[in-house]
Formats: C-alpha cells, structure tokens, sequence
C-alpha cells in the first residue's frame, strides 16, 4: 500500500478510502473534511458513497458528510441518465444500417453492469467503430442533427490523417459530446494496435445493438489511456477504474489474469498495463498475482524511465486540493503531459504540431482561452448536467 | 464580513465543514498594482477575479455558487424563504419580483429568513431546510429598505457590479440562531412589484404553479422522476397566489393574514 510517511494526508486517506471503503465507519470529521473536498476534487466522491453503500457502512457516516456524498450521487445518476439516452438517440440515428458500436470507458461500463459504473462521472460518449463503416456513421449522424465544431484545416486533418477519432459531435439541441472513435491509439503512435480484434471478442451488452469490449481490452483501454494519454487531472479515478475493473473480473472470468497478459502482449499493450498494475498494487493494494507482473516484467522500461515513472505518477495523481506539493505536481504531470505526445507523434511532426499550437494561441484575441466565465446569474447555467 | 455575519457560531477545529473557501490574491502583478482577489473552492478557482474592494460580493456569489452546484440531496428552488408561526412561505424569484425587498422588509416585521436565495427542499420530508444568509439588496432597494427599516444593520454599497449597485443585509440574529430549524411549505407566493399598483392577491392554478416552480428551479431536471415528485407534493399542499403590491406595508399585513 501506499507509503503514508511520503504522501499528503488527503491522498493517503483518499486512496485507502478507494480500496477498503469499509474503513472509513470509524472517521472522524477532521479526517472527512480532508477526504470529502479530496475525493470530490478527484471526481470519486459519488463512487465513494456507493462503494461504502455496498459495503453496507453508508448508514455510519456523519449526517452532514452523508448530505454531500448523496447530492454527489443524485449528480452522477443523472449524468449517466442523460450519457445514455444519448447513446439511445445515436442508436436510434443509426437504426438502419449494420454497424454495431462498441461503447467505452464509462458508458461501457454501464452497459456491462460493472461496480467501475456505479458512480461514476462520465464526460462524453465514446464510440469505437470499424474504420471501414466510420463514413457512412458520420453522414447517419450528420442527418440525424449531430455537428462537429468548426474546425479549420490543419485541425480537421489532425484529426483525420493522424487520430483515432473523428473530432467531437454535439447534438444541436443537447449538450453532449459524442466522440466517434475508429481505433484506442493515434494512428501516428509508436503502437499500432489492430482495431479489428477488438470488435471481433467484443461482447453483447445490456443494450440490443451497442457492444462493450472484452474484460481484457476493457482494462487494456483504461490503461492506455491513462498511460498515453498523459492527461492526469482525473488520473486516480481512472486508476481507481482499472483496480475496480480487476477486482471484479478476476472474480467472475476463468483464466483472467492469463489472458490479460497474453492479450496485452498480441495488442502491444503490455507496457501500459505493466504502469497500470504497478500503481493500482502500489496505492490501492490491488491484488495482482506476482507471476503477472514478472512475466509483463520483461516488456517493462529501462531503469531511467521507471525511476522517472515512479516519482511522477503519484505525484501527477495528488488532489488539487491542497498547496502541497504544487509545484512538483505541475511538473510532473507536464512531463507525462510531454511523454504521451511523444509516444502520440514522430519528433518532426510534434515540433510542427507545437509550433503551431502556441501560434495560434499568441494570436488568438484575449479572453478565447476558456476559464469559467464571470457569471453571476447562477440558474441559467445550473439545472444542466452537472460535471463538479 | 465580521459585520454582516457577526451571529453566527464559528465552527470548532476538527469539525466538518460543508465548503472549504478561500479568497486570496492572484499570483500575479495584480496582487499588488490594481489588486484582485479570487474565489477558491476545494483548491480550484472558480469566477474572474473580482477588484479587492469587491471581496463580499464576490464571497455571497462564491457561496450560492457551491450551494447551487453542490447541494442536489435536496431540490434546490431559486426562491425566497420565510416563515411565521410554523408556516413557511415560498416566493420564487422571477424577474421583477422584487423578491428580495420584500423578503429583507418581512424579516424586519418578525418573520423568520430561512433564505433570500434558495428554498431547499428535502425530497424525503418535503420540509424546506434553511440556509440564512446576508440579502442582497439591489439599485432602489437599498435605500427603500434602509428607511423601511432604519435598525436594519447593512453592508457596504459596491456600485458597478453585474447587477448595478449591491449591498447586503444582516440576517436578523434570531433567524440565524434557529438556522437547523427546518419549516413546513404552507404557501407559495408569486409576487410582483408595480408602481402605484393597488395590492391585489389572487389565487393561481396549481398546474401553472407547478410549471413556474419546476422550470424556477436549479436541479429540477437533474434529480428526475424524484424532482417531479418533490414539486407535486409541494404544490399539492401548498396554497398558491399571485401578488401584486407598490406598497410595503400593505403586502406585509397581506402575509401575516396568510400566516394566521
């Protein structure tokens, strides 16, 4: 478990909280007020209170602790609620033609029945279709009223010649993003994974047309994405995905852990694993059996890269909370920011990718660069989908 | 702020507090040259950052802030809450209600504020929960109830924010000493200022209040079939009118004849 002498108090408590919800009956209110800002920050507070529902120790909590963790859940249900109606009206769009859709991350979560989902906060809908079958989705929802943001050129071939997406669709009268992707990976990544094998083990779901991805590549997909996509801002609840993921899996598949590895290996995804399973063993004391780990041991970095791996994850992971360690904590998370990219582009094409970026942001006019507007009138913008 | 919130208890090290708040300055030159302050909740700053001398108002919005974003165990309803002899009085807030004089002058003749902003309504009871809080008064209501109530202690103005002139009221003492007492919704006023206007308080169809309340709400949507319910079990029980008043002193008299 996680070393308590290194870490701020919130995060040691946070993550215990996470692992062994039970332990939190006996917490005083001093320590609740570290946890509840904490977990909130870090995007667990709803998962955190139906986890310590399941467990049956929901009822122990303070009263006014307990008030925050059920406005958290009333806010993760409906967000969930207003996801997946989304996905039945992308659906219904794509009513009359083959293609069946893999949902991701959250939304397949749901739609397999996993504790990863109860609580959870979902931020868009993810998609993985066929790349073959992606022209004839876009032109079903583009008839059916979904719109991409203008895009200029190099933003619209970013996407096209280089990503594993399309660029994010809004429906004109809802306001949720729906990302269509046709692989887990850039296309311009050191890994080229084969999109085709996903669809083939993928599996029925709870609803009649969508599928979710096999238990192995449901993981293989949380992993990568933490581990390349380098964004970290929400990174311990997807930590905590993987470790709820391999609880659950471990107990209800034969022969999980072996084909884990196995499928890591066939998809090249052993690395991202390998980082995955550490972090889940080191701050959630994930069991994990030992020969898992020696066996993906031989796919693992260099001794510099682990060395650099070891101290920036949990660093990149800490709450924003607290003015501890804030320093160390933007670093590391822009070196695994700057890693991801690295791993995401060839050298000369991120230098042009960057090069452009900051043009664009030096000439942008003030004020476009996003930030919570100054609004004072509340009601309009609340009553919405709540991401807090 | 030791004004304006000078009744109320101070919490004790070591116990629980709903939000963790802190206005600070940026790190930047402005800390110093033209000076601004900012809104943090949780470690994240939320809102623009304010001129320093406009530290209260953007403390009050901060506030509604987390209570509106934070707060959906409850339905949250933009309305005033008061509340006499047990008998709790919604009035929710359109525009040109003119909901917060009304609501400062009430709990200046012996009604109880349970708030000027949010009428929290716990689904399970259907009992409103009170959240008292300083009233701010806005452009003409700063002076309207500064000689309707002389004793009304009040806040600084701030002039040019995005609502023109603000100043806060104190919330009365006993108001704020009895903010866990929670209230049973007996009426839902709809008022309405208009100058010269004889008063006039007319009953409203249920329905139509049910459509104002619902769509007055801040999580209406979010909280579902339960939101539904929650609205439908207050206007069941709720008696419901339209008010029309010029007159301070008249409308008062019009609600303590409600409350009775």
């Amino acid at each position: 478990m996680i070393n308590a002498s290194w870490s701020p108090r919130a995060f040691v408590l946070l993550c215990t909280a996470l692992a062994r919800p039970r332990a939190l009956g006996g917490l005083r209110e001093a320590e609740w007020n570290d946890l509840v800002p904490a977990a909130r920050s870090a995007g667990v507070l709803a998962r955190l209170a139906r986890l310590l529902e399941r467990e049956g120790v929901f009822h122990e909590l303070p009263v006014r602790v307990a008030n925050h963790l059920a406005g958290a859940v009333r806010a993760a249900d409906a967000n969930q609620r207003i996801i997946l109606w989304e996905l039945d009206r992308v659906e219904r769009a794509l009513r009359d033609c083959a293609v069946r859709p893999i949902a991701l991350k959250g939304a397949g979560y749901a739609l397999a029945g996993l504790t990863a989902a109860e609580g959870r906060v979902f931020s868009d809908l993810d998609l993985l279709v066929p790349r073959q079958d992606l022209e004839e989705v876009e032109r079903l929802l583009a008839a059916g009223g979904w719109r991409s943001r203008d895009l200029d050129d190099y933003d619209q071939r970013y996407y096209r010649a280089w990503m594993h997406e399309i660029p994010p669709l809004r429906h004109r009268v809802r306001e949720v993003e729906v990302d269509i992707h046709h692989n887990l990976l850039p296309l311009t990544g050191r890994v080229a994974l084969d999109a085709g094998l996903l669809h083939t083990s993928a599996r029925p779901s709870a609803s009649r047309r969508t599928l979710v991805l096999a238990p192995p590549d449901m993981v293989l997909h949380s992993a990568a994405h933490l581990f390349f996509g380098g964004e970290f801002e929400r990174g311990l609840r997807d930590l905590s995905d993987v470790h709820l993921l391999l609880g659950e899996f471990a107990r209800t598949e034969p022969d999980f852990w072996m084909d884990l590895v196995d499928r890591s290996m066939q998809l090249g995804l052993a690395r991202p694993l390998l980082y995955a399973l550490r972090f889940c063993v080191r701050l959630f004391g994930t069991p994990v059996p030992d020969e898992v780990l020696v066996s993906l041991g031989t796919r693992g970095p260099n001794a510099l890269a682990r060395v650099a791996m070891d101290w920036a994850v949990p660093l990149a992971l800490l709450p924003d909370t607290s003015d501890e360690r804030w320093m160390r904590k933007g670093l590391a998370r822009r070196l695994l920011w700057s890693r991801s990219h690295w791993l995401r582009m060839p050298p000369g094409m991120l230098a042009y990718h960057f090069a452009r970026k900051s043009w664009k942001r030096l000439a942008a006019p003030r004020g476009e660069q996003g930030g919570e507007p100054a609004d004072a009138g509340i009601a309009q913008r609340i009553g919405r989908v709540n991401r807090d | 702020m030791s004004v304006l919130y000078a009744d109320y208890p101070v919490a004790s090290e070591g116990s629980f507090a709903d939000f963790r708040v802190r206005l600070k300055p940026p790190r930047s030159h402005r800390r110093w040259w033209q000076p601004q302050v900012l809104f943090e909740v949780d470690g994240a700053v939320i809102f623009e950052p304010f001129p320093r001398e406009a530290a209260l108002p953007l403390f009050e919005w901060g506030l509604n802030w987390c209570i509106a974003k934070r707060s959906h165990q409850f339905l949250m309803l933009h309305s005033a809450v008061v509340e006499k002899d047990g008998k709790a009085i919604l009035m929710p807030a359109l525009p040109g209600s003119g909901k917060s004089t009304l609501c400062a002058a009430l709990v200046n003749r012996g009604w109880r504020l349970l708030s000027d902003e949010f009428g929290l309504v716990d689904p399970g009871s259907g009992m409103l929960v009170p959240a008292p809080r300083p009233i701010p008064l806005k452009n003409q209501s700063i002076d309207v109830i500064r000689r309707f109530a002389p004793d009304a202690t009040l806040g600084p103005s701030f002039p040019k924010t995005r609502k023109g002139t603000v100043a806060h009221m104190r919330a009365p003492a006993d108001s704020v000493r009895r903010m866990d007492e929670r209230a049973t919704p007996r009426r839902i006023v709809f008022p309405r200022y208009e100058a010269e206007a004889h008063l006039s308080l007319e009953p409203l169809p249920k329905d139509l209040a049910f459509l104002r309340l619902a769509n007055n709400s801040f999580n209406y949507q979010l909280l579902g079939a339960d939101g539904f319910r929650t609205v439908e079990r207050i206007v069941r029980h709720c008696e419901v009118h339209q008010l029309t008043y010029s007159d301070l002193d008249e409308a008062i008299a019009r609600f303590d004849d409600l409350a009775r």
